[in-house]
């Protein structure tokens, strides 16, 4: 099969690839488009070390295929922070040591931005869960949750 | 795998027509969180992939005349958000949403769970015990099929070449109904179900019960409707002893096999306990309402 | 050790890593992330089979794909030399690697490597290597490791005699090792015990499931030169043994490390690196080789799962009188187990008199082991930790203070020959005793269980060079790759000697001609060996600003200190000058000599022992058997932590790992000898909602060795948690538990045949 030409918006750029239809959006983000950061653990959807944003919603990228994302909006860890100026929770991540190797910290910090932007009060249980996803070897995922949800209270505090 | 092709189609007859003419394997994506597991790790290389997530009829939750009706597309994580159905069937989104990570459920289906036909699938059995049938369409027109018949076996279905799920419809509910649905997992989480148990009943004004349905999965080939305990639930008023009778019931006609995941001793014990302890959710559900 | 520590700038302050806003921006570059030009896709063909011969391997039909650029096999390696290398903290055979990497004449577990293939694109190479036909006989297999040595076992190495015993034996067997450690009396220790326990114990193989897979690119020009660029705990290893394995010159071998995305002791070993090489050479091209996660499970060395008996007799006020303890490791399909250490880590914790430990390192039909954190530890000290638990409770002694009784402490001998220095298990005991956690009260099916461990740590060769660049800032080379923020400990160690913001320190790990050799990173011994070679290298600049300063002064070296980042007169007497500061000295270099840098290369001697203590609570569902973990605290003597929050993290990774090890992970063999669960979906590793949040407390007991006080860390925290578990378990439903791992169809089952 000929390659299909995709039209998408990446990181708010619109951008252009080829891809063939068999090739997932995970491969195509790090071979095609040159962003690595978003990384292969499993490529089944059981570590999230590939978490992206597609349409607004968490998915895994490795359980999506490029030629889907035609049209659609992809927001990657290459976009999390404001030029210069790192989000919050990169920030907060930096600050209390929440990753070591810093292999799944792309998946943790896009799922965890997911969650913050929808619920900025979330119980630890609640984080917990929503980052059931995102394996993490390193840490025992303590400082993981500190992070997120001291970057949640920090949040409430300046939108209050 | 090289040489897959993608199409997807607008319509459902465009949809069907793809699938009909197509030369080789065809699959259907939704979600694709089990398609692209399969395809990744070998186990089958499609000739034609048609994506029906941009056909209007697998789209979105419909309320109509009480009921429910959930496009094939819709994926967990907006199951979950629709208050209207998850009031009314609070076990039917717990099946949903236990389908994998929050990763998971921004893509995965109840339509592609169903057709995936694994034994062990999360949204199967509460939609069975809630009487669920789905639309099936295809070269020969639509059908309209309870959702027990479509799995036939392990990654079997009754789905004829060419066919396709559009939706699942749940009915409509009378009053002090509800529903639950609990799973056996080593994990709290991302795990595949040891045993799966979904409850669906109704309670008259007093509090007896006069309608359930209480339906087991991973536990068989194919998910089993446990009659008998079923009828330990109808006239009583979900207590103690009736639970008791539930989970003797549910032991009693699991059918389960030893694997890598569980024994066939701590599979039929547990599908008791998970039976009782659904049902027990479901009757607090109902009185409640 | 109860003086204060002194006052430091840095130390002990949680700074910033230096690599963080990389890793945190995605910007990071990871094993599979480079991309040259021209490059090739690898792919391993791999055996289906536990134990087989291979008859042919037919490559012609891979080689006629177009795209292919090359397949090579067993053929293409040099057969290797029979000697010992280090490999992490164990010894491995240079022809069994090889033989690891690529199958010669027979395959000995499923997914063992038998060829491999690069093309121009992913899907080509995958295409090419379904089409290398390989022939197999296949063989009958052996699993588990007591099937293993039995007389009518199938026998993986018809050359393996076992050593250790005499005579020598006369027939082949898969007990490749015996070892024994003791000391004292243990029949008489035993006579002596008013209550004896022993019982045997099982534990199944676990990986340490790093979450980045083993990932490469390898690239050689026409001149035999060689680039390497992989994911590993040690760029040295990588280049001896491709070097060993190639026979090609050291020199000619160029290996820079990549971010490393968790090791855990799995990356001090190759895998896919001379395959790429092999295949770059044949292809004139570079070659990215990158492992699937079912790749990883099948073809990667998880650690070892074992069968013991252990024995302890004690008094009936608690002291231990007699230790006994034998242990059959599993190697996997090549011998070297952690047998050893975890016959001398067994009873170390305790001051004992009478202590046999006997280990057997025994092959079978699995893929083979590799370090894991304490490798061997875990696994005795979990049986250790078990008995000891079971004889404070039958003797109505609270479980902390009955190893307060036995408890190590500095002038100890340990049964593996070494008498401690200042050790600090008793402050462990201590501490843990003193938590709030240790009081909380607990509810109906709920159980309290505690667990201590011992680890060695390691120094070993490392190398830094500082150099003071033009303006003051100050470049930091060093040779291990850092797994878990050891850059942010290098800077913190180096602004600490000279005295100046830690900021203006950036350390980097350079490849392989660049510095010299370093020991992998493992053994817990980064942050004090390499911090050493750091500390001494800071030093080194330091004098020699000393000496350019007295050359401006007009004064003799010893009239100038350096003080908090500046030159000072020593005295009064030397002269009055004003202070300068290491960007005055580093501007006027070039009128004072020329650039100034400091170098050390070292082999680290003195590393401290290390201990923890951990407490573990759980909840067990009497009709499920599901554990709930409930809260968790991990003790443990750290020396000094020089960036605590990357001390802490230790301590919970390790407790995670350990946790998961207990409840959930487990290699799973069908009747085929194949793995039944290389994924991450049926080989449960904890995810976030399984876990309470796990407070680490950090006792400092400075190492007198190093110069801050430093002991490795990163190996004890996986001890004592199988124990810690196996323990509370027993706590919350009245079994004592003897298999891991405690998953629920087994504490259902084990409850149920109590009753």
């Amino acid at each position: 099969m000929a390659k299909q030409h995709i039209t998408t918006t990446i990181n708010g750029e619109e951008s252009e690839y080829l891809c063939e239809a068999q090739e997932t959006l995970l491969d195509v983000l790090r071979d095609q488009v040159g962003l690595t950061g978003t990384k292969e653990g499993c490529s089944s959807g059981d570590c999230g070390a590939c978490s992206v944003m597609l349409d607004g919603v968490l998915v895994c990228s490795c359980l999506v295929l490029g030629v889907e994302a035609e049209g659609k909006t992809v927001e990657t860890i290459e976009g999390m922070a404001d030029g210069d100026e790192l989000h919050p929770l990169q920030q907060k991540f930096l600050e209390e040591a929440a990753l070591q190797c810093g292999f799944c910290t792309p998946g943790v910090l896009v799922a965890a931005k997911a969650l913050l932007d929808m619920n900025n009060n979330p119980t630890e249980t609640e984080v917990r869960y929503w980052l059931a996803g995102n394996l993490c070897r390193c840490t025992g995922y303590d400082k993981i949750i500190r992070a997120v949800m001291d970057t949640a209270a920090d949040m409430r505090g300046a939108s209050a | 795998m090289s040489g897959m092709r993608y199409e997807a189609p607008g319509s459902v007859d465009e949809a069907v027509t793809l699938l009909a003419d197509a030369k080789g394997d065809a699959r259907v994506l939704a979600g694709g969180t089990d398609l692209l597991v399969q395809i990744r790790a070998g186990m089958i290389s499609p000739d034609l992939v048609v994506d029906i997530k941009k056909i209007a009829e697998t789209k979105g939750i419909t309320a109509n005349g009480g009921g429910f009706s959930v496009g094939a597309s819709v994926p967990g994580a907006e199951l979950g958000a629709h208050a209207a159905f998850k009031a009314a069937w609070p076990g039917v989104v717990e099946g949903a949403e236990l389908i994998g990570s929050t990763q998971v459920q921004g893509r995965a289906t109840m339509a592609g769970n169903l057709c995936n036909a694994s034994p062990a699938a999360d949204s199967v059995p509460a939609l069975i015990a809630a009487g669920a049938t789905c639309t099936v369409v295809g070269p020969k027109g639509r059908r309209e099929v309870p959702v027990g018949d479509i799995p036939t076996g392990p990654g079997k279905t009754s789905l004829a070449d060419g066919e396709f799920i559009v939706d699942i419809k749940l009915p409509a509910r009378p009053a002090h109904a509800s529903d639950a649905y609990l799973r056996m997992i080593p994990r709290t989480e991302m795990d595949i179900a040891i045993v799966g148990a979904g409850v669906n009943l109704v309670l008259d004004d007093s509090g007896t019960c006069i309608e359930a349905c209480v339906v087991l999965g991973a536990v068989g080939p194919k998910t089993i409707i446990v009659a008998d305990a079923a009828a330990a639930l109808v006239g009583s008023k979900v207590d103690a002893a009736a639970l008791a009778a539930v989970s003797a019931a549910a032991s009693a006609a699991a059918t389960p096999i030893d694997d890598k995941r569980g024994t066939v001793e701590y599979r039929t014990k547990v599908a008791g306990v998970m039976a009782s302890r659904a049902a027990a959710i479901a009757a607090d559900r109902a009185r409640s309402k | 050790m109860n003086e204060q520590p002194k006052q430091f700038k840095w130390v002990g302050t949680r700074t910033i890593r230096p690599d963080g806003v990389d890793k945190v921006t995605g910007r990071a570059m990871y094993g599979a992330d480079l991309t040259l030009p021209g490059m090739l896709q690898g792919k391993v063909v791999r055996s289906p089979h536990a134990h087989a011969r291979i008859i042919s391997i037919d490559t012609s039909a891979a080689e006629a794909l177009t795209g292919v650029k090359a397949v090579v096999t067993a053929a293409d390696m040099p057969e290797a030399d029979s000697k010992l290398v280090a490999a992490g903290e164990a010894m491995i055979n240079f022809r069994d690697l090889a033989h690891n990497v690529i199958a010669r004449d027979k395959v000995l577990y499923d997914g063992h490597a038998v060829a491999a293939v690069a093309a121009t694109t992913n899907d080509i190479a995958e295409r090419a290597a379904a089409l290398i036909k390989v022939k197999y006989e296949v063989l009958p297999h052996v699993i588990d490791v007591l099937e293993a040595m039995k007389d009518d076992a199938p026998v993986l190495h018809d050359n393996m005699f076992t050593g250790g015993v005499k005579p020598k034996p006369e027939k082949a067997s898969n007990v490749a090792n015996r070892v024994e450690f003791g000391m004292g009396d243990v029949e008489a220790g035993f006579a002596a015990a008013d209550l004896i326990i022993e019982r045997k114990f099982t534990t199944e193989p676990v990986h340490q499931a790093y979450i980045e897979p083993h990932a490469v690119v390898a690239d050689m020009g026409q001149d035999g030169k060689v680039d390497v660029w992989c994911s590993s705990q040690g760029h040295f290893m990588v280049r001896s043994f491709c070097a060993g394995l190639l026979k090609i010159d050291m020199s000619k071998i160029k290996v820079s490390a990549a971010e490393i995305g968790g090791g855990f002791g799995g990356k001090t070993t190759v895998y896919l690196e001379p395959l790429a090489i092999m295949l770059s050479r044949k292809a004139g091209r570079p070659v990215r080789m990158a492992m699937s996660r079912e790749e990883v499970f099948r073809g990667s060395g998880p650690t070892s799962g074992a069968a013991m008996t252990v024995k302890i007799g004690a008094t009936k006020d608690g002291r231990i009188t007699a230790g006994d303890a034998t242990l059959y490791f599993q190697a996997g399909a090549f011998p070297g187990s952690p047998v050893g250490p975890a016959c001398m880590t067994a009873f170390t914790p305790y001051n004992l008199d009478n202590v046999r430990v006997v280990g057997f390192d025994v092959v079978s039909n699995r893929q083979k082991v590799v370090a894991y954190r304490a490798p061997g530890a875990p696994i005795s000290e979990y049986a250790v930790e078990s008995i000891v638990d079971e004889l404070a409770s039958k003797l109505g002694i609270d479980p902390i203070d009955f190893r307060t009784k036995n408890a190590a402490l500095e002038g100890t001998k340990a049964a593996y020959g070494v008498t401690f220095g200042a050790i600090g298990m008793q402050e462990t005991l201590d501490a843990a005793k003193a938590t709030e956690h240790y009081k909380i009260p607990l509810g109906p099916n709920q159980g309290r269980g505690v667990a201590s461990g011992f680890w060695f740590n390691i120094g070993g060769e490392s190398c830094a060079g500082i150099r003071i660049n033009e303006d003051g800032t100050v470049a930091l080379s060093e040779g291990s790759p850092d797994i878990g923020g050891s850059r942010a400990s290098m800077a913190i160690m180096a602004a600490e000697v000279l005295g100046i913001d830690v900021n203006k320190v950036k350390p980097t790990v350079v490849d392989t001609d660049a510095i010299g050799y370093h020991f992998v990173t493992g053994g817990s011994r980064v942050t004090f060996a390499t911090g050493m070679a750091v500390v001494d290298a800071s030093k080194a600049v330091v004098d020699e600003m000393r000496a350019r300063v007295a050359k401006v002064w007009e004064v003799d070296i010893e009239g100038v200190v350096w003080e908090d980042g500046h030159a000072r007169p020593a005295s009064t007497n030397v002269g009055d000058f004003d202070p300068m500061s290491l960007a005055e000295i580093a501007a006027i270099a070039n009128k004072t000599g020329g650039p100034i840098s400091g170098h050390a290369d070292i082999n680290a001697k003195g590393a401290g022992p290390a201990f923890g203590t951990h407490i573990c609570d759980v909840e067990v569902d009497p009709e499920t058997g599901f554990v709930t973990v409930l809260r968790y605290t991990a003790v443990q003597d750290v020396g000094r932590a020089i960036h605590p929050g990357y001390v802490e993290g230790q301590l919970q990774g390790g407790a995670a790992q350990g946790i998961g090890w207990a409840l959930n992970e487990a290699y799973i063999y069908d009747k085929n000898g194949c793995v039944d669960n290389p994924g991450f979906l049926d080989y449960r590793v904890p995810v976030a909602s399984d876990l309470p949040m796990i407070d680490a407390i950090l006792v400092e007991v400075p190492n007198p060795t190093h110069p801050f006080g430093v002991r490795g860390v990163g190996e004890v925290p996986i001890i004592p948690p199988l124990a810690a578990v196996n323990n509370a378990v027993a706590a919350a439903t009245g079994t004592r538990f003897t298999a891991l791992p405690l998953s629920p169809p087994a504490i259902l089952a084990g409850m149920a045949a109590k009753n």
